[in-house]
């Protein structure tokens, strides 16, 4: 119970950490309004997705280390599909992407089952592969996307009997990705599935002792890390239009913000909630950055010491809980 | 041949193989070597020649010190993807800065960064035990930033690469390239440190069995910090070297050589979990990748199915790995 307690806590600190920011961002810049809080919404759209599925492997006690390359693959196949089709072709592209996801997600689980490398070395390897697969796809950025696509992440949700100054401040894009995380998250964390993902992830000699099957719960927490890799990369069409081959820096990104959202490294303890609110803590820092004029580059090194200081925090966290 | 012979034995040759091929790993890996040397030579006639071989060492030489580095943090179980930005910031500050100073302070000032980086990773993994990977993809990352900065001040001034450095690169003397003069030194002095120092040693036994190392007294901080600095300042090296072969500072000089540099290690039979291997085989993976990777040019192969190739050989070369120390 004080564990459940000190979770929340957690994230509540974080909910805190992100109004103050907002706050800030407002000091900072009092004009800013809806539309950035839009863009700011669809900037981290592909960073959740990515720390979505870290969060799902990382409580299995295993770490992807392909995510980045996994949304790259998954992004130029949709936008080299979409390229010159028609607009109801996208309607097959979206769940054949995904599909495509969940299936490379499901592999590297398997090679890490039957192969007893370490998930690091493996999801490594595979990093390898998938980033080359995608220059295979498309050896530069390119290709298209659909329309109507596109325009699921442009705007805002109008709501019938609300006025147009609080409709404003939900983006199409957080409606999105809401969407797309309770569909998957929360019916795993009610079945017995998303609780043997946990048990794995805590100990996974007791959980294979309890009759866990352990095995087949790492292949389905990396196949659903897959699934939200390709929503991701899928979400990286969306913004951008077109598709990328070199994979953005997703990778540091979503392990600093698992970090951050309160998930241990080990394993097995943590939610979604956290991660997702730490990515736009951090998303948020970056913006806070640009508006006070910072050179972009700076920004960037700020950012990445950002991302190092809460990695290595977390690390001496770890490192004082298991000597305890 | 002697395959053949050891395989002849009446017990069990699946694991005499297996057992021969742990205890003398160069032996299998130099047979690759031929072996792919001889597929070169079938696919197109009269490519081995002196000046080919010449040319083959010559870029091997940079692969195979990056390759060292990797092989020296993958004792300890680590993995340092900073060695691309490492090296790539000491080319390009040795290019931009020899301008204005003088080449030798313009090669002091380049190394510099790269020991900053060595020193950051040292304390992130060696204070902070945050996993090797994570902590040098984040200093690269850094690095690339900082890099990006200083480009913008330097933008106008142009480059120069000092005339020793291309002499070192490129040069040949009596068929042999120059690169050789360093490189001999080095990789005798890596295999000195790893055989016979005790820092060599304290690499392995922190490979094998961490806790016991530490409960042995062996203040893990130092040993890893000094790793990781050693590890940056041959990075910054191969940097400056590579500048000079290559003749065109970039922001993404070395980073192409950050994969086969692991590759390199791992299929030189360095064992990535740590405590296993050594630079020989290091060198011998690095002459087999740039072989391959003529192969590779020679067959038209793309970049991509390049990468997947690396990856593939870094899996299965682990897995295989895994198999033999199981067996033991």
């Amino acid at each position: 119970m004080s564990r459940f307690l000190r979770n929340n806590g957690w994230v509540t600190g974080l909910f805190a950490l992100l109004i103050l920011l907002f706050i800030a961002t407002k000091i900072i810049q009092p004009s800013y309004g809806q539309g950035d809080f839009t863009s700011l919404v669809r900037a981290v759209l592909p960073y959740a997705f990515a720390v979505a599925a870290q969060t799902v492997v990382v409580i299995a006690g295993g770490i992807d280390l392909s995510v980045a390359a996994m949304m790259a693959l998954t992004s130029v196949t949709a936008a080299s599909m979409m390229a010159g089709a028609s607009e109801e072709y996208a309607l097959f592209v979206v769940p054949f992407v995904l599909a495509m996801g969940l299936v490379l997600g499901a592999i590297n689980g398997i090679l890490i089952v039957v192969s007893r490398v370490p998930d690091i070395v493996v999801t490594l390897a595979t990093l390898f592969i998938l980033q080359g697969a995608a220059l295979l796809v498309l050896d530069a950025p390119g290709g298209g996307a659909a329309e109507w696509l596109r325009g699921l992440i442009l705007g805002t949700l109008p709501i019938p009997g609300l006025p147009e100054s609080i409709t404003g401040w939900i983006p199409n894009a957080l409606v999105l990705l809401v969407v797309a995380l309770c569909t998957v998250w929360i019916p795993l964390r009610r079945s017995r599935l998303g609780l043997s993902i946990y048990a794995i992830g805590s100990s996974d000699l007791a959980a294979f002792r309890s009759g866990v099957p352990v095995a087949r719960t790492k292949i389905i927490a990396y196949a659903l890390a897959g699934l939200f890799g390709a929503m991701g990369g899928l979400s990286l069409t969306m913004s951008t239009g077109i598709g990328a081959p070199i994979p953005g820096p997703y990778l540091l990104a979503s392990v600093a913000a698992v970090v951050l959202g309160g998930v241990a490294l080990g394993g097995g303890r943590g939610g979604l909630l956290g991660p997702i609110v730490a990515v736009f803590v951090l998303r948020l820092v970056r913006t806070d950055l640009t508006l006070l004029a910072i050179d972009p580059n700076v920004t960037a090194i700020v950012e990445g010491s950002i991302m190092v200081a809460v990695v290595m925090f977390g690390a001496y966290i770890t490192m004082r809980s298991r000597s305890s | 041949m002697s395959i053949s012979t050891v395989s002849g034995q009446p017990a069990s040759p699946g694991r005499r193989i297996r057992r021969f091929m742990s205890d003398y790993p160069l032996v299998p890996l130099i047979v690759l070597l031929l072996l792919l040397v001889l597929v070169l030579q079938t696919l197109s006639p009269g490519i081995v020649n002196p000046r080919w071989l010449g040319n083959t060492v010559k870029f091997a030489i940079p692969l195979a010190l990056l390759a060292g580095c990797q092989t020296m943090v993958m004792l300890t179980g680590g993995i340092d993807l900073s060695v691309g930005t490492a090296a790539t910031m000491a080319g390009f500050i040795v290019a931009t800065q020899s301008v204005d100073n003088p080449h030798g302070v313009a090669m002091a000032i380049a190394l510099i960064p790269a020991l900053v980086i060595g020193f950051v990773n040292g304390i992130g993994v060696g204070v902070f035990r945050v996993h090797p990977l994570i902590m040098t993809l984040g200093t690269s990352l850094i690095g690339v930033g900082c890099l990006q900065v200083y480009q913008r001040t330097v933008i106008s001034s142009g480059t120069k690469y000092p005339d020793f450095l291309v002499w070192l690169g490129t040069g040949v003397t009596w068929g042999f390239p120059n690169a050789l003069v360093l490189f001999i030194p080095v990789a005798a002095l890596l295999i000195f440190i790893q055989r016979r120092t005790g820092f060599g040693r304290l690499l392995y036994a922190l490979g094998d069995n961490e806790r016991a190392t530490r409960l042995a007294g062996v203040k893990y901080w130092q040993v890893i910090l000094a790793l990781y600095m050693l590890c940056s300042l041959l990075a910054g090296v191969v940097g400056l070297l590579y500048v000079g072969l290559i003749k065109a500072a970039s922001l993404s000089l070395a980073e192409p050589l950050v994969l086969p540099s692991v590759a390199a290690a791992v299929i030189g039979g360095t064992s990535i979990f740590g405590g296993r291997g050594g630079y020989t085989g290091t060198i011998v993976g690095a002459l087999i990748l740039t072989v391959l990777t003529t192969l590779l040019t020679i067959l038209q192969m793309p970049e991509g199915a390049r990468r997947i190739l690396f990856g593939a050989i870094v899996l299965l070369v682990t897995a295989a790995y895994l198999r033999i120390i199981e067996d033991r």
